[in-house]
């Protein structure tokens, strides 16, 4: 490959991996704060088409976006109210407002289908951008791709290093001790929530104002959301593996692109599969690694030990778990 | 800071746990509050902090009412507890566990905390290590750090709900130093125990607790036999069974065996069960009884030792093996691990026994009859009153039973239901298997046992026959005595 | 009398929700909601060729709702049943591809028996993922549904691609012998029907009134306690996601040998997902899940209309069976609280 394509391969696993970072880390954070907000696939969806709408109308990227993050925070909230405080599975929840979100998407957004509208251009962000290779890679991206990078970065600190995260992972792992100590889990859980769901939404626009701009049925995010899903638990809710998962799927997707080309005869969805079979996978591993027996055995290795002590990801306690008082 | 509470009523639905609590602690002492299991202490404690909200009466902090609703304005307050089980956050490190929450200092940064932690350990010689993840620590380790963190909080008043279980005896040491150092600094102390050795060597005063309501006071030095006198029901007469025993062939045997759970674990358990035992594992809960019935049941994996039921070893988790060689284990939370919520009292025989529905509901019929069951065959599991979802495991239990292991049988029963379980268990199956039942209630054991074995911290410290049962020398044996 | 009243009451306030929250999606588009309503009955109901095609969705539906119900029994999600049925519609287009050439009945009903069995491997493989290796099963079984759809494309664009070019129009269609049975100027195949009667009745039977079907429920409402009764929870739940799998794998391959006699990529219509939607508004029980499933089709159906009569999109009908399930959880949820309250006090 010549050093040019290379260029273009790693900008665009980086603007392919944005949306799915923002998106993945608003889900981090929902589930981190032990709510499991499962309707990503279609609030990102329903997300993308208000922002595009309400862009196409007012001219305006801000309000599309102001807007976009507006339809995840709502739609997370009422997972956060039925599961929360009417006590009812977050995943029937969550479950059903997926498939509403997405048909309600087509369905409002049916008069908005390819349509011409505002999208993000690209920033060149002056002197950088002249580096050779890490230039045109890094500092030619969308606005959204900045976002994307510093989020990693932001979120990483503020649930790590500020107090305001310590009690968000502490009422993740036990309501009920953040209870004695003052803290309501309940009011926590509903304000992460939807601050999440906000960057789920964000990431929403983001494709269908830059990434993939325009609207339509089919938009071809369907089924990122899972995708998104399955990154937080790839990455070990972690933000920074959360994203590095984000990037190995991009680059997947864009090297599937790439293969297709090699093999015209498959199509690109068998490799937008690549990363079930590789979610499963690493989850069994987690799994497995946890079992008694397999610890003795990886003790006795050290080397291996550190390897796979970065592969470990535990989930919050409380994850899913409605906390009653009394 | 003088604590008092003025007729203190808490009730849980229909159950009433504390029936007029009047009780004072001085500033500067420490203050022993001891009782049996579901005395209602810990439940006194938690109205104190605002866990639980009492259902009336008043608490006076140096005279002034105050209103305790909710852990954060009893925080204010001064008051702070240690929980039996801790309330921490295992994957959380050290740090981290001792900055989170609102009830505490927030200007601090974190190297400042972190200065604060290493400042408050070497003053009552605890040794912690900030970045330590807490899962590694012990349950004496991360009580250290509790009590830090609400030492670092300048907590008037520190309540210790049973703080040295599971505990190694010099963390015990080290804590009890702190304890008095700490009230010579002039904060009130609440310790919750049943252990009387502790409460011997640390108390300034003590009150004891019974049904929910104070049978005495007493202060130091102790008569530890009035105490006892005060936390138990008098010694029973013995009226239900003779305590003759002819022991016949082993059914059970434990060699060696050392298990973890239930806090404690069990170490190094030898015991051999035989045909005609009535043993009752005597000890304060959570002193490992469980865990053996869980053991012996095939429903909990040991790390050592063998074991053997009806001359076969049981090599894994085997339940079902236990039951087919006529084995069965009743657990005492009867609704979350001993029946199915949902199920009518039908569907329980028919699920038990493979019966059709029209032979299920004969069973039931029969079984409400014979056992007084209130209820009809439609009756659901969750709405049967304790008394009567024991019955029905009793009602459960196959006729060819030979062993039968009973995790408190008769928690939450009136006397007369006791006895009537009673008297049905030692007809059907003390003369074709043996029983083996854990209580929290010694009189009980003392009545209808035929062996003892005492757990004291996960080990057996005694096994008894029924000519060498003694109340006190029991009871004394269950503190550590 | 008591429970008769409030479960009217819990309907009509279900049903006043949904239609108030239609009519005001709908009014957000500038369309009538009368008018809407008018064209998904007419749509739907309108005709004895229009109903047929609502049969014809409510098979694979119900198939897939009554199966979703044994899983749900024991508390797992099978979330891969849309998976299921896509890789039974792959089995049973293997079978029938070997009968292109004077293939007949024979060929049709191993084609159904693969397809099932099928499933019931793709199921196992979430079940044990499940119970051996602790994958929560909603994430397994949406992996396994991607790789369903991967696997689908491949073979459509790979292997069994079209003479000439692979397009998404799917595979060579089937010769007349090779269809599922149907009578003479039926739409819908009344053996299909009989088929899917046939699977409630037994399912009544077998969760309601059998052995299997109690030892399955006190799984799934006390997987603890099941131990001390002897039954080993992972069995059940294996078998539960089993029979899952089947009933799924039997719904893809009627749609590939009954409804568009060749595999297409969107072979499972999303019917495993809407079988889920199903199963939660029916609130986990058999009974009304054939008429749930029957009104769920008609929507399906009738909403193809829109477009055409309307310029609205066909999703009015997903975000209808959306609303009526998120006001179902709302009642129920409700309910729960107010039952909460009551025994707290």
């Amino acid at each position: 490959m010549s050093d040019f394509s290379l260029t273009i391969l790693f900008a665009s696993v980086l603007a392919t991996a944005a949306p799915l970072i923002i998106a993945a880390l608003g889900e981090t954070i929902t589930e981190k704060v032990g709510v499991i907000n499962l309707s990503l696939d279609g609030s990102m969806l329903l997300a993308a088409m208000v922002g595009f709408m309400v862009s196409y109308e007012s001219g305006s990227l801000v309000l599309g976006f102001g807007a976009a993050a507006l339809v995840g925070a709502v739609i997370a909230i009422v997972v956060g109210l039925f599961g929360i405080y009417l006590g009812l599975l977050q995943v029937a929840v969550g479950f059903a407002l997926t498939l509403m979100c997405k048909d309600l998407a087509y369905f409002l957004g049916n008069p908005y289908s390819r349509l011409q509208g505002p999208q993000m251009l690209s920033i060149k962000i002056p002197v950088l951008s002249d580096i050779p290779f890490l230039g045109p890679v890094l500092f030619q991206q969308p606005l959204i791709v900045y976002v994307a990078l510093i989020l990693i970065g932001a979120i990483w600190w503020y649930l790590f290093q500020t107090e305001r995260g310590l009690e968000l992972r502490a009422v993740g792992e036990n309501p009920e001790a953040a209870y004695t100590r003052g803290i309501d889990p309940r009011r926590k859980q509903l304000l992460y929530t939807a601050i999440g769901g906000a960057l789920i939404g964000l990431a929403g626009a983001a494709y269908s104002l830059g990434i993939k701009p325009g609207w339509g049925r089919p938009q071809g995010i369907e089924g990122l959301g899972w995708i998104a899903l399955a990154i937080v638990i790839f990455g070990g809710w972690h933000p920074i593996k959360v994203a590095l998962g984000a990037f190995l799927f991009a680059f997947l997707q864009v090297i599937g692109i790439t293969l297709q080309g090699i093999w015209p005869s498959v199509p690109a969805q068998v490799f937008q599969v690549a990363p079930f079979p590789l979610m499963i996978f690493a989850l069994v591993m987690v799994n497995l690694l946890q079992r008694e027996g397999v610890q003795g055995w990886v003790k006795a290795h050290p080397m291996l030990q550190r390897f796979i002590k970065q592969l470990q990801g535990v989930p919050p306690r409380a994850l899913g778990k409605s906390y009653h008082p009394d | 800071m003088q604590v008092e509470f003025q007729q203190v009523h808490k009730q849980f639905g229909t159950v009433q746990a504390l029936r007029g609590i009047d009780m004072r602690v001085e500033g500067g002492t420490i203050h022993g509050l001891v009782g049996e299991n579901g005395a209602g202490k810990s439940t006194l404690m938690k109205i104190l902090t605002g866990y639980l909200t009492k259902s009336s009466g008043r608490i006076l902090l140096d005279g002034v009412e105050v209103d305790c609703s909710d852990p954060q304005v009893a925080a204010g307050h001064g008051i702070g507890m240690l929980y039996q089980e801790p309330q921490d956050f295992p994957p959380l490190n050290v740090l981290e566990n001792f900055i989170v929450g609102r009830d505490c200092d927030h200007d601090l940064n974190r190297t400042e905390q972190r200065e604060r932690l290493t400042q408050l350990a070497d003053k009552v010689h605890f040794t912690l290590h900030p970045n330590d993840v807490l899962e590694k620590l012990t349950v004496g380790e991360r009580q250290q750090l509790e009590f830090l963190r609400l030492l670092g909080r300048e907590a008037r008043v520190l309540i210790l709900d049973e703080p040295t279980t599971g505990i190694s005896d010099q963390q015990k040491m080290l804590l009890f130093q702190a304890l008095r150092q700490i009230r010579d600094e002039g904060c009130t102390i609440i310790l919750v125990s049943h252990k009387l050795d502790e409460v011997e060597a640390l108390c300034d005063r003590v009150t004891i607790l019974r049904h929910g309501q104070v049978t005495g006071e007493a202060s130091a030095p102790f008569k530890v036999s009035e105490l006892l006198e005060m936390m138990f029901d008098k010694p029973p007469s013995v009226d239900v069974v003779d305590h003759h025993y002819h022991p016949g062939g082993e059914l059970l045997r434990f060699k060696g065996v050392t298990a973890a759970g239930e806090r404690v674990g069990l170490h190094d358990c030898s015991v051999s069960i035989r045909q005609g035992d009535v043993v009752g594992l005597a000890g304060l809960s959570g002193s490992g009884q469980g865990l053996f019935l869980r053991l012996a049941a095939g429903l909990a994996t040991r790390r050592e030792g063998m074991l053997e039921f009806v001359g076969q070893s049981m090599d894994k988790l085997n339940h079902k093996a236990f039951r087919q060689q006529g084995g069965v284990f009743l657990p005492s939370d009867r609704l979350r691990q001993g029946l199915i919520p949902g199920f009518t009292i039908r569907d329980h025989f028919a699920l038990a026994a493979g019966l059709s529905s029209a032979a299920a509901q004969q069973a039931a019929e029969q079984a409400i009859a014979q056992f007084h069951i209130r209820g009809t065959p439609e009756t659901l599991a969750e709405s049967l009153s304790g008394g009567n979802q024991q019955r029905l495991q009793l009602a459960l239990i196959p006729k060819s039973a030979r062993m039968v292991l009973l995790e408190s049988p008769t928690r939450g029963l009136d006397v007369e239901s006791a006895h009537k379980i009673w008297r049905f268990l030692r007809g059907d199956f003390a003369d074709q298997g043996a029983i083996v039942f854990s209580s929290p209630e010694l009189d009980e054991i003392l009545e209808v046992a035929n062996r003892v074995l005492v757990f004291f911290e996960g080990r057996v410290v005694r096994d008894l026959l029924a000519d060498e049962l003694d109340y006190e020398h029991i009871a004394a044996a269950m503190t550590g005595k | 009398m008591r429970g008769v009243k409030q479960h009217v009451t819990e309907i009509a306030l279900i049903l006043g929700m949904v239609t108030l929250f239609t009519a005001l999606v709908l009014s957000l588009v500038g369309a009538s909601p009368l008018d809407a309503f008018g064209h998904l009955i007419k749509g739907s109901l309108g005709s004895w060729s229009k109903f047929s095609r609502v049969l014809n969705v409510w098979i694979p539906l119900t198939l897939c709702s009554v199966g979703l119900l044994y899983a749900f029994r024991t508390g797992l999600w099978n979330i891969g049943v849309e998976g299921q049925v896509v890789i039974g519609a792959i089995g049973a287009t293997a079978i029938l591809r070997f009968g292109m050439e004077g293939g007949g009945q024979m060929h049709v009903w191993m084609a159904l028996l693969l397809a099932m069995l099928f499933g019931v491997l793709w199921a196992l493989f979430a079940g044990s993922l499940k119970v051996k290796a602790g994958v929560h099963e909603i994430f397994a079984g949406l992996g396994l549904n991607f790789v369903a759809m991967g696997l689908v494309l491949w073979v459509i664009f790979g292997p069994w691609k079209r003479p000439g070019i692979a397009s998404m129009s799917g595979t060579q269609p089937f010769p007349r012998e090779l269809w599922f049975p149907t009578l003479e100027g039926w739409r819908v195949s009344p053996f299909a029907l009989g088929l899917a009667l046939l699977v409630i009745v037994i399912s009544a039977w077998l969760l309601y009134r059998s052995r299997v079907g109690l030892n399955l429920d006190a799984v799934g409402k006390n997987p603890r306690a099941v131990r001390l009764f002897g039954l080993s929870p992972s069995r059940y739940m294996l078998i539960a996601i089993m029979v899952s799998g089947a009933l799924a794998g039997l719904a893809g391959g009627l749609q590939v040998s009954g409804v568009y006699h060749r595999l297409i990529p969107a072979i499972s219509s999303g019917y495993g997902y809407l079988g889920l939607l199903v199963v939660m508004l029916a609130n986990f029980r058999l009974a009304p899940v054939p008429f749930i499933a029957l009104f769920f089709a008609a929507l399906n159906v009738g909403s193809i209309q829109l477009p055409m009569m309307m310029q609205l999109d066909s999703s009015l009908a997903g975000v209808i069976q959306g609303a009526c399930v998120l006001s179902a959880l709302l009642v129920f949820g409700l309910r729960g609280l107010k039952k909460r309250r009551q025994s707290n006090e």
